[in-house]
């Protein structure tokens, strides 16, 4: 016999309606969380901010307040942190991705590096203190702060890079090769180009990170809050950066203070993580406009 | 007629594989040869000998000799780039570099060491009148490859290949991804360029084959096992295998 079914009967699933309405409420509060901390820090920090702070000096003497020093430290840990590390990183993930061929090999840099990855940063910081600082001499300075650092985000550089360098289609290599290309001339003219907005995007991200981070820099780049005498030598005296500066405001009680630096931080993560998509969609040699 | 290429008794592994059995085959110079068998019979793999793209495959293993005018192309001597200058490729799923269709076509020429831009201009105009493409693209040659049909890219990828004025050109399967005109347009192309060229075609289209080839090889699992003038190989197989196959009774 024949069971006639129309498709207007619909049923309603119980447990499809329950699990749609558990998911949507886990990305809310996902979101809802976010909303709640940069809010939270906007209504505490912006009372409390005044742009003098951004230009000047702290002062205990003439109890004045201000953070350049601080902004001037963590420009000089992203820039030297970087100039180490991307170098490194990114020719590393090349041999890796389009020279190495013993598999083993690759297997065993990959898991070093997914290790090396999840370290806490506080031992990258006692290991920089130790060996750039004690056994190299370099002792509390911004180069052992940034060294240190090159060190800890060089996994996440390195395994993004690989990511974007994979995303390239083998067609591409092929089409260089065949054409007569050599290895060097496809990937500097075919694979790093189409791979640049990926490598650019783990970059800014690992800015991110360096402006992000507290840990690794109590031991090594110390917590000096003085502009630049030299802008050369500066590199090899103590400086704090933001973060160390609003672990100290925090230890003293100073609230309004550690969170005008909290609202400067969380400005320029979310200026950098803007300036990432922008770069991706800018610098995305496959669209076709 | 002279043979622009001579195969002799080449073997190749990958690793324990032996996807190649002592085949011996020449390409008749200013000629259109076929290489034509089902799936995994080696036809592709025997194509990427002749301009050694097999090289970068991991364990890959060849011995015996391919001549090109008389020269051993796997000698230690052999500078891969000068090879695959004489011997282009055009590929199965068309690969235009994400640049401009300019650029696409420069590229080649460049890495030669060709930078003029007088002479790159001119370059780009013969290479795409030749392929067929100019008219298509005259006016935005400066705008990305990549918004072009799959047939126009497959005719980009040819005058790319023509770009370096090699003496033979390999293609593999260059129009499986195509729809029939575009198929239509490559193997007109593909007549009036071997007159100037050398060319060698994989195809899985057995009237494609038929269509455009002077000559024909059957391969099947690793052999060569017959080779002869198109009409003859598709009218008088020698071979009870290559009959079955031409006959679709297989493949």
């Amino acid at each position: 016999m024949e069971n006639k079914v129309s498709i207007y009967d619909k049923h309603t699933r119980i447990s499809d309606n329950v699990l749609a309405f558990l998911v949507q409420f886990c990305s809310i509060l996902a979101v809802g969380i976010l909303i709640i901390i940069i809010g939270y820090i906007v209504i505490r920090g912006v009372p409390a901010f005044d742009f003098k702070y951004l230009v000047s000096v702290k002062s205990t003497l003439k109890k004045t307040f201000g953070i350049l020093p601080n902004i001037i430290n963590t420009i000089y840990l992203i820039v030297i942190t970087l100039l180490v590390s991307c170098p490194i990183s990114i020719g590393g993930a090349i041999y890796l991705n389009e020279y190495a061929t013993n598999q083993r090999f690759i297997q065993i840099i990959s898991f070093t590096t997914e290790i090396l990855a999840g370290i806490p940063s506080i031992i990258y910081g006692l290991f920089g203190m130790l060996f750039f600082g004690e056994f190299l001499g370099l002792g509390y300075s911004i180069l052992t702060g940034a060294l240190t650092l090159a060190i800890m985000i060089l996994p996440i550089m390195s395994s993004n890079t690989q990511v974007a360098l994979n995303a390239v289609p083998p067609s591409y290599r092929e089409a260089a090769l065949g054409i007569g290309a050599t290895k060097w001339y496809m990937i500097r003219t075919v694979l790093l180009p189409s791979a640049m907005p990926g490598i650019l995007t783990g970059i800014i991200l690992s800015m991110g990170r360096i402006v992000a981070e507290s840990a690794a820099l109590l031991f090594t780049a110390g917590s000096v809050a003085a502009l630049p005498s030299n802008w050369l030598t500066h590199i090899f005296s103590s400086g704090g950066s933001l973060t160390i500066q609003l672990y100290l405001e925090m230890e003293k009680a100073n609230y309004d203070y550690a969170f005008v630096i909290a609202l400067v931080l969380i400005v320029i993560v979310l200026v950098l993580n803007y300036l990432a998509k922008w770069i991706t969609r800018k610098f995305d040699v496959n669209k076709v406009d | 007629m002279s043979n622009k290429i001579e195969t002799t008794n080449l073997d190749l592994y990958y690793g324990e594989k032996h996807a190649l059995k002592a085949v011996n085959l020449n390409i008749v110079e200013h000629a259109i040869t076929a290489f034509i068998g089902p799936s995994g019979c080696g036809k592709s793999t025997y194509l990427k000998t002749l301009n050694r793209m097999n090289d970068y495959v991991d364990g890959v293993k060849i011995t015996g000799q391919i001549l090109l005018d008389g020269e051993d192309i796997y000698d230690a001597k052999v500078d891969t780039t000068v090879l695959r200058k004489k011997v282009g490729m055009v590929f199965q799923q068309p690969n235009p570099f994400p640049m401009s269709i300019y650029d696409n076509i420069a590229y080649g020429p460049r890495i030669h060491g060709i930078k003029n831009k007088k002479k790159l201009d001119e370059i780009v105009e013969t290479s795409l009148k030749n392929a067929a493409l100019f008219d298509e693209v005259a006016d935005r040659l400066h705008t990305s490859a990549l918004g072009l049909s799959g047939g126009q890219q497959q005719r980009l990828c040819i005058a790319r290949c023509l770009a370096v004025e090699p003496d033979v050109i390999l293609l593999d399967e260059p129009t499986s991804a195509l729809d029939p005109i575009s198929t239509l347009k490559i193997e007109e192309l593909l007549m009036e360029l071997k007159d100037r060229y050398t060319i060698s075609i994989v195809t899985h289209n057995m009237q494609q084959a038929s269509r455009i080839a002077d000559y024909t090889a059957f391969f099947l699992v690793g052999e060569m096992v017959e080779y002869g003038k198109t009409e003859d190989l598709f009218s008088f197989p020698k071979d009870k295998r290559t009959e079955d196959y031409i006959t679709g009774r297989f493949g």
